[in-house]
């Protein structure tokens, strides 16, 4: 076995980052490719400028999107309520850290064989169950991961670990978990929302029901779809928990929410409507956090469907768009430009020398005309529910086609079952992706060509070949270089338009208080502003 | 009294036979929208296999007459099931809820029923002047604006600006019952403002039809005073219509605040009946409707009842 660790790259990065010698963003992107290897690539940057948290107090967190009938079972985390919740009561193997690098959260350390095919998990010895007290130990890890794999699972996270084979504890303290094939990104996979770490029941089952878990805070009580009380977990193996005491409201009413905070009623809050933004953000006792994300809008065209069949016809369409007047009028500027490959500026291996798609209806135009398509007539389908102002979007869009000569026909579908009977079924759709940790996930998931989600049933051979390259490759430069060349097939030959990635937009009191920079996985510090965040005045 | 008994034992057997319809078409109105609870909980995760172990996994797979028929059984027993998204039973999933609902739905009762009808007799008392005119417009543009924008409008005024109430209703265990009249304070006063026309124009109609009447004519050439003419006159034969146009706006207080629970955040059974419908988390659904299904069958029986107790040619027919 090698250690797949590269402390002398995060040295260097550190001094270099203290002495000046690069921007904050390159540290970042640099200390993120390390990390991939790299067991504690802990947030350098952000300790240098961080004034000393204070603890105490009560936050109160207005949270939106929680149902009545979520459940503490992570194999069926959907709602932001269970995903919020879970980041508080439940820790997992590792974690990201606020300048969106890899941390250690249960696992202090982890390596890898050199082919990738194994990986083995050191866990902190002072982790514990905050309401039974027992100390966390490999077969509580062995069992939360066993809960996602099987015939008989219904965990949504059964697709991330179909390579894994066998998981295993070496000892107390000590995870192995072997792969069918090499997977340079697990630990990066461990961070995912369902992979929380739940107590062993004797029978190799994990107890979910009882909500006890070995996150920074404990819950006292509660109650889905209405409100959570949480209170520290003393001892908690990681770093912040300033908080005493943490208050989960769920507020769905996008105005509810805004009144809530307005009136001091909570906090903070996990999304804020952007048609209102800017007059929210005249409120002197108010601050907004607006942070670029890898949730991304996609568009999916099936690559075998006439007239998307013809490259000339999917490249058309993707300069027909003006993405700059859609992120002003539908994101109302809170977004990231899209280029057509499903991989944003804050994920890991962003590549920044693709040439940007930008609005040329003469060329798009002169491309159908190669294509045979003189007067180009496509429907697109889209719902409400997709995300707000998704229809908006698409007549928007069919307006900017109009000019490259498409008539687009916008096609409002019911919201239910959007997902089940539209999604999938209909050749051009406008659908909304959560963001995923590393791009192989999302290239997996949604692009390889036998995958069940290929939502634009894209076959290109060299894209599988570099797909399956890059998932075992542990030298990173090599890694990067693969996927800047997946990048690069996606934006050129790819059936998948994506005007642009969401941020996440969400806002606090004006006293209560974060480090220099928020993780990107999840609004709130990737759903972790109650251990990462404090009272200015507690 | 015997007859009444009987009515009332005449009309609860029919309220069970319509219980049960509402659970059929309740039940296969479920069974016909698009897409099924497996795909609604796994959402735009699920894949194939996850979705076929948990339709296995909650029984979906047998056939829909088949599960009707075993739910029936179950609640001809008194049995609601256990929700098929959480695993919770339906009747501890719905007694905290209900319990609120119940609690909001009296607070505004208690406020509404009595304003409307001391004003409508008022307004009776002195109609086509500028009191009734004011009045009338008042409690008709309430009951014309939908109720979200009455709260929202109640949000701005009472919460936001002059911080009075608090803007989001947040009930927590450990409130003193002070504190959760005046959390609550609110959405009650939406729920009045939402009722009180209804009531109050109904009680001012049914008293001036009768003012036309001959004995009310006589009691006035008598010399009896305006108010009492319309307390001890009037209003005993107009109490049948105001009884019953109070039983329908009870029921909806119970059955129609799910707008009101999504503005102020209040935990109540009806945003538990819509977060149960986007799942197709049938048992819960079944039972919130049979919850508001009898609540009307009782309320409209209660007016009925009222109506016959208020009327001695009814109380003692020949």
């Amino acid at each position: 076995m090698t250690k797949s660790k590269d402390d002398g790259q995060l040295t260097r990065l550190a001094d270099a980052a203290r002495t000046g010698g690069i921007t904050k963003r390159e540290f970042i992107r640099y200390s993120v490719l390390a990390g991939i290897t790299a067991s504690t690539a802990t947030g350098l940057w952000s300790t240098q400028a961080k004034a000393a948290p204070k603890k105490g107090g009560t936050f109160r967190w207005g949270v939106h999107d929680g149902n009545t009938s979520d459940t503490h079972d992570p194999g069926t985390y959907v709602t932001r309520q269970m995903i919020f919740l879970a980041h508080q009561y439940r820790s997992y193997l590792t974690m990201i850290n606020p300048d969106n690098s890899l941390g250690p959260d249960l696992a202090t350390e982890w390596e890898a064989t050199p082919d990738a095919a194994q990986w083995t998990f050191k866990l902190n010895p002072n982790a514990h169950f905050g309401l039974s007290g027992n100390k966390v130990m490999a077969k509580d890890v062995v069992a939360s991961i066993n809960h996602h794999r099987g015939e008989k699972t219904t965990s949504a996270a059964k697709a991330l670990l179909t390579d894994v084979t066998d998981v295993m504890a070496a000892d107390d303290h000590t995870v192995v978990i072997k792969l069918g094939r090499g997977i340079a990104d697990l630990p990066w996979l461990m961070t995912d929302y369902h992979l929380a770490i739940c107590p062993a029941n004797d029978d190799g089952t994990i107890d979910w029901q009882s909500g006890d878990g070995c996150g920074p805070y404990k819950i006292d009580s509660g109650e889905f779809g209405v409100r959570w009380s949480l209170s520290r977990n003393d001892g908690w193996h990681g770093e912040g928990a300033y908080f005493d005491k943490v208050e989960m409201i769920i507020l769905n009413d996008p105005n509810a929410r805004q009144t809530a905070l307005v009136t001091g009623d909570v906090d903070c809050v996990s999304l804020v409507e952007l048609k209102t933004l800017s007059l929210l953000e005249r409120n002197p006792n108010i601050k907004v956090d607006n942070i670029p994300s890898g949730a991304a809008i996609t568009m999916p065209m099936f690559c075998d469907t006439a007239p998307f069949d013809d490259v000339n016809v999917r490249t058309a369409l993707k300069l027909a768009m003006d993405r700059k007047e859609i992120i002003e009028k539908i994101a109302f500027g809170a977004a990231t430009i899209g280029n057509d490959f499903h991989l944003s500026p804050v994920q890991p291996y962003w590549p920044d020398d693709i040439p940007q798609h930008e609005y040329d209806p003469e060329k798009a135009k002169s491309l159908l005309k190669k294509a045979g398509h003189d007067n180009l007539k496509i429907s697109l389908s889209t719902a409400d529910s997709v995300f707000s102002g998704a229809v908006d979007m698409c007549v928007l869009y069919a307006e900017q086609a109009k000019k490259a000569g498409v008539e687009l026909q916008v096609v409002r579908e019911p919201n239910d079952g959007y997902y089940s009977d539209v999604w999938l079924k209909k050749p051009f759709t406008a659908v909304s992706w959560g963001a995923r940790p590393t791009p192989d996930v999302m290239f997996t998931l949604a692009y390889k060509d036998d995958a069940a989600w290929n939502e634009s049933h894209w076959h290109n051979e060299k894209f599988n070949k570099l797909l399956l390259e890059a998932k075992s490759e542990l030298d990173d430069t090599k890694r990067a270089e693969m996927y800047r060349e997946m990048c690069l097939l996606m934006h050129d030959d790819g059936g998948t338009i994506i005007p642009f990635f969401n941020n996440f937009v969400y806002a606090r009191r004006s006293n209560v208080m974060h480090g220099d920079s928020v993780a990107a996985s999840w609004a709130c510090d990737g759903a972790r502003a109650p251990s990462r965040w404090w009272f200015e005045d507690a | 009294m015997g007859d009444i008994l009987r009515l009332v034992l005449k009309r609860l057997g029919l309220g069970l036979l319509t219980l049960f319809v509402v659970s059929i078409l309740i039940f296969f109105a479920v069974e016909l929208l698009p897409g099924d609870i497996a795909q609604a909980v796994l959402g735009q995760s699920a894949t194939p296999e996850t979705v076929a172990a948990l339709r296995e996994q909650m029984g979906l797979n047998q056939p829909a007459v088949l599960r009707y028929l075993h739910w029936l059984a179950g609640a001809l027993t008194g049995d609601f099931g256990v929700s098929l998204v959480s695993g919770e039973r339906v009747t501890a999933a719905i007694t905290g809820r209900f319990i609120n609902t119940l609690f909001l739905a009296t607070y505004a009762a208690v406020i509404a029923v009595p304003i409307s009808i001391i004003l409508g007799v008022i307004v009776a008392l002195l109609r086509n002047t500028l009191f009734d005119r004011v009045a009338n417009v008042l409690t008709l543009t309430s009951i014309s604006s939908p109720e979200f924008f009455l709260g929202y409008i109640l949000i701005l005024y009472l919460a936001v600006k002059s911080n009075y109430f608090p803007a989001i209703a947040s009930l927590s265990g450990d409130m003193t019952f002070a504190e959760l009249l005046q959390r609550t304070f609110l959405p009650a006063l939406t729920l009045v403002l939402v009722v009180t026309a209804h009531m109050m124009r109904m009680t001012r109609a049914a008293i001036i039809n009768l003012l036309a009447s001959p004995y009310i004519e006589m009691a006035r050439l008598k010399g009896v005073p305006p108010w009492r003419v319309i307390v001890k006159h009037a209003l005993p034969n107009a109490w049948a219509p105001i009884i019953n146009v109070v039983a329908l706006n009870l029921a909806y207080l119970i059955t129609g605040v799910v707008l009101v629970e999504v503005v102020f955040v209040y935990p109540g059974i009806g945003q538990l009946l819509v977060d149960a419908v986007a799942k197709r988390d049938f048992p819960i659904v079944q039972a919130c409707c049979l919850i508001f299904a009898a609540t009307f069958i009782l309320l409209n029986l209660a007016a009925d009842v009222g109506a016959i107790l208020t009327n001695p040619r009814l109380r003692h027919p020949k």
